[in-house]
């Protein structure tokens, strides 16, 4: 058994305009020590994917069905009060936006000792003595001044460090990183990365991270999920999603990568993402896709096994089988 | 943050000297003569400029300014043009009354306001959120000679349960004064607590929606804690604002208030002393009501700094 399983889940929203369709029937599971890439553009429903796995979705205008599954227990069932015993101890969230996501009226200190309190009933001179070796762990220098101070006093890095440093302050069994480094400069990028990966080696965390970057993928991830308007298209092993990609969308993305432009020019796939509001029968991507035929409007294609770890949903899919 | 004080301390100080300035000055721009009022039409020249004389009125205008300052500093207000008593035992009397008065009343805006902007936020769009919304707007929209009107016809004329107006000091019997000002405070509060009510919900609103507060509900937290530490504190600086800003809306309430009420308080003091051209008295009255806002002011600023950190950072590092 998958230390977590997420089969068909379908998550719409109610919104002024109609139902908006984010994730539509996405079934994944994710190992002890894996590091798992959700990737896809904006929109396309990887980060509700993952938000709904510690039910941190807007519960008034959210509509979930499916199942989600934490070493077997049922999560999307379970009573809002054992739910906040989940958050921040066995699943924990590292957000996107290190600039907000820290409370500005509290220290570092406080922020990181809070979660520690909650969860593990440290006293607040315990709490403070952990939140300071994570602060190192996280490859803060002069944690103890640190402590002391507030998020407008950290650069972006900083804070996300302090973000990370909350997020696996309980040792959690899953991380969900939500684009962890997009805000940050590249080589505060790596040093990021290299938490994650060293906290999977040690404590043998689980790692769901989202990000539109197939580079920061390829440098960190075990196994990717490409998500397409709301559904899974391809999934796979980073190593064979790379050398024989199948969906002719996760081609475009691999060709739309800096290092892959001709002539300093970054390919780009033509067309609009469909709506969200509506959902026709069809494969999602044929009106950009270049290998688009008559059939790709009659029915849409399910997600199939093209080799034994690969799963595409495409009639036509690329690379060797 | 010691700083942070002695800076904003120090502006007091300023604002405080100008105000002295403008009270000086505006009060001799009044039309009419203090000494004539007092001598009465009939006197003579003579007895009209033995009281000028006597009360320094004579002098030039830096003169008289300096010996106003000198007076002041010292607790010396002058003595009242009516009744000749001290204007500071007069203040000392009245104030308290009026200082009761919006006290109780800030209490109740507080408590109802705050307390009910938050309900609002967090039930928005239900049920709790229109009550609250619908008597917020009406408590903006009614005039408070009117809310006290209704207020005596309800409790003392229809009901019978609270008395219609007077005042027993606190230290003579508690209950009984309580039973006097709760009405009067309920009344002046009104406007207050829909002022503060409507600023905490969409401050808390914006704060509930902050990301911040979601990584505080990724932690695990109680709603609890989520709403009352996390999204609150950030709601507080606004709130803090609305409270330093609308004191003057509260003296002048009070003004009105205790004239309904038949409150001797320091409302009415000023209304009876515009009346009279009570020099000495509206001097003393318009100085500490300047004293008192910006005493307010400043201990709205360092409410801020406490509360926000960035604001405390910002004033050190001028220094």
């Amino acid at each position: 058994m998958s230390l977590l399983e997420i089969s068909d889940l379908t998550v719409d929203f109610d919104t002024e305009d109609g139902l908006v369709q984010a994730v539509r029937d996405i079934s994944l599971t994710l190992d002890e020590g894996e590091i798992l890439a959700l990737c896809g553009e904006s929109g396309c429903g990887k980060s509700v994917t993952a938000m709904s796995v510690p039910r941190l979705l807007p519960p008034d205008t959210t509509r979930l069905s499916g199942s989600v599954k934490l070493d077997g227990r049922e999560l999307t069932t379970l009573p809002e009060s054992q739910m906040r015993q989940v958050r921040g101890k066995e699943v924990s969230v590292v957000f996107q936006e290190p600039m907000t996501s820290l409370n500005p009226s509290f220290t570092v200190g406080y922020q990181i000792s809070e979660v520690l309190r909650r969860h593990e009933g440290l006293s607040r001179q315990a709490a403070g003595r952990r939140a300071v070796e994570l602060l190192e762990l996280v490859g803060i220098p002069a944690p103890q001044r640190r402590m002391k101070e507030y998020p407008h006093q950290l650069s972006g890095g900083m804070r996300q460090r302090v973000m990370i440093a909350i997020a696996v302050a309980c040792s959690p069994r899953v991380l969900i990183a939500d684009e962890p480094t997009t805000a940050l400069d590249v080589t505060i990028q790596a040093g990021v990365l290299d938490v994650f990966r060293d906290l999977r080696d040690r404590l043998g965390t689980a790692i769901i991270l989202i990000t539109h970057d197939l580079g920061v993928v390829a440098d960190i991830a075990d196994r990717a999920v490409v998500m397409y308007a709301g559904r899974a298209v391809e999934q796979a092993p980073v190593t064979e999603l790379f050398a024989n990609p199948r969906h002719p969308y996760t081609l475009g993305l691999m060709n739309a990568l800096p290092s892959a432009a001709v002539n300093g020019r970054l390919a780009e796939i033509p067309g609009m993402v469909p709506s969200p509001l509506s959902d026709p029968d069809e494969c999602a991507f044929q009106a950009r896709c270049p290998r688009a035929q008559a059939d790709c409007r009659l029915s849409r294609p399910s997600l199939e096994r093209h080799a034994p770890e690969h799963l595409a949903a495409c009639f036509h899919p690329g690379g060797k089988s | 943050m010691l700083w942070f004080i002695l800076r904003r301390c120090g502006s007091a100080v300023i604002v405080l000297f100008l105000g002295s300035v403008l009270i000086f000055l505006g009060i001799r721009a009044l039309p009419g003569d203090p000494a004539v009022v007092m001598a009465g039409q009939e006197a003579s020249p003579a007895v009209v400029e033995a009281i000028r004389h006597e009360f320094g009125l004579d002098k030039p205008l830096p003169a008289q300014y300096v010996d106003y300052v000198t007076q002041t500093l010292s607790g010396n207000l002058g003595r009242s043009t009516q009744d000749q008593l001290p204007v500071i035992d007069i203040i000392a009397q009245r104030l308290p009354v009026t200082l009761e008065l919006s006290a109780l009343a800030m209490l109740i805006a507080i408590v109802i306001g705050v307390g009910a902007g938050i309900v609002a936020a967090v039930r928005r769009g239900r049920f709790a959120d229109y009550v609250a919304t619908g008597f917020g707007l009406a408590g903006l929209s009614v005039p408070h000679f009117w809310l006290g009107l209704l207020g005596i016809l309800l409790f003392a004329v229809t009901w019978r349960i609270l008395p219609a107006s007077g005042y027993v000091p606190f230290t003579e019997d508690p209950g009984q004064n309580l039973q006097r000002m709760i009405l009067p405070a309920l009344v002046l509060g009104a406007g207050f607590a829909a002022i503060l009510m409507r600023q905490t919900r969409s401050a808390m609103l914006g704060a509930l929606s902050a990301d911040y507060v979601r990584t505080a509900r990724s932690k695990g937290l109680s709603e609890v804690k989520v709403v009352g530490a996390h999204a609150l504190r950030n709601s507080l600086t606004t709130v803090i604002t609305v409270l330093g800003l609308q004191l003057g809306a509260l003296i002048s309430g009070a003004v009105v208030t205790e004239q309904i009420f038949v409150i001797p308080g320091f409302g009415k003091l000023t209304v009876d002393a515009v009346l009279t051209r009570n020099y000495p008295v509206i001097q003393a009255v318009v100085l500490v009501t300047v004293v008192g806002y910006v005493l307010v002011n400043l201990l709205v600023d360092i409410a801020y700094a406490l509360l926000n950190p960035r604001i405390r950072l910002s004033g050190a590092r001028h220094d």
